[in-house]
């Protein structure tokens, strides 16, 4: 897509901004709309323009498949791991209260690690379909 | 004036869904279902569910268009000619949607705060979220903490999703393929 100066351009300027919302969504999710899922989706819409304006080669550069499979179960992994954490702290599954003193400390805590682990497999499974799709011609 | 934007964007809609129904280039199509879809994320906003409308501006209109015009990569842009008359297929459409509008006046009436289904467990999370949770955005309280179980399954759904694709058309066998080497862009 060498032609296309403006998008080019245009895309290199919105990039970042779209990757920081993507990571405000995913940090600001329990104050405003938003979480984990949403941030996953938009994260992964920044690397798929850049992908499409620049090549999926190029954004393989910086995410390779296997950061991306990492990514997909990795999510799933904390997420659940967290319930377990609540189990073994004597709990039942999933309750983040006893990961805190204070069990609203403790709720916010689980939350966050938990969208955390719903935006990593969100976010890597949306890029991975793309890129798949993307590059199944070629192979 | 939440009526007359109410009553646009569904006019909207309307003549989305029959731009989709008449034009043959898949491209155009899929433009439109993202059409339909910012829409929808509209409405969602004049309904005041603005996480619902966040993931349907999201996934709906951003991520199924660009997976659609994947798709459309791999297969045809334009759509064949139906090889029968569309007849049977219009009957059933119209029996389904007959069948919905009848059901749709059972349902409660719109924004009513008196309704079955905002009397149910809805007084519980908005009395109880801040007391338990300490967390401003109930949605996102009720989602995470309240029912994390259930967002655990929606998080194995998109994990199996993931898999399959890459089991489907990726390169599971032949291992990961390296990536490419570093040559200057031509930015």
């Amino acid at each position: 897509m060498k032609d296309y100066l403006v998008l080019r351009v245009i895309t290199k300027l919105l990039v970042p901004f779209i990757l920081l919302f993507g990571l405000y969504v995913q940090f600001h999710g329990d104050f405003g709309p938003g979480g984990g899922f949403q941030a996953g989706v938009i994260f992964a819409a920044g690397f798929v323009l850049y992908a499409m304006v620049f090549g999926v080669a190029s954004a393989q550069r910086i995410l390779p498949e296997g950061i991306l499979r990492a990514g997909i179960a990795g999510g799933v992994l904390i997420y659940a791991s967290v319930g377990l954490l609540g189990l073994i702290l004597g709990e039942n599954y999933l309750n983040y209260s006893p990961l805190s003193h204070v069990s609203k400390e403790g709720q916010h805590l689980g939350i966050f690690l938990i969208e955390l682990g719903v935006g990593t497999t969100v976010a890597s499974v949306m890029m991975t379909v793309f890129f798949t799709f993307a590059t199944w011609r070629e192979k | 004036m939440e009526e007359a934007v109410n009553i646009v964007i569904l006019a909207l809609m309307a003549v989305t869904v029959i731009g989709i129904v008449f034009i043959r280039n898949l491209m155009a199509v899929v433009m439109l279902s993202g059409i339909y879809s910012l829409l929808a994320a509209s409405v969602f906003v004049v309904l005041d569910a603005v996480d619902v409308a966040f993931t349907e501006a999201a996934v709906g209109a951003g991520i199924s268009t660009v997976l659609f015009i994947g798709t459309l990569a791999l297969t045809t842009r334009i759509e064949k000619k139906p090889a029968h008359k569309p007849y049977l297929p219009f009957i059933v459409v119209a029996i389904t949607g007959a069948a919905l509008i009848y059901g749709s006046f059972d349902m409660a009436r719109f924004g009513d705060a008196e309704a079955v289904t905002n009397k149910h467990v809805a007084p519980y999370y908005l009395e109880n979220t801040k007391k338990h949770t300490g967390i401003p955005n109930v949605v996102t309280a009720v989602l995470a903490s309240y029912r994390g179980y259930d967002t655990l399954g929606e998080v194995v759904v998109i994990f199996t999703a993931g898999i399959g694709v890459i089991l489907l058309l990726g390169s599971w066998r032949r291992g990961l393929t390296p990536p490419a080497p570093h040559k200057r862009d031509e930015a």
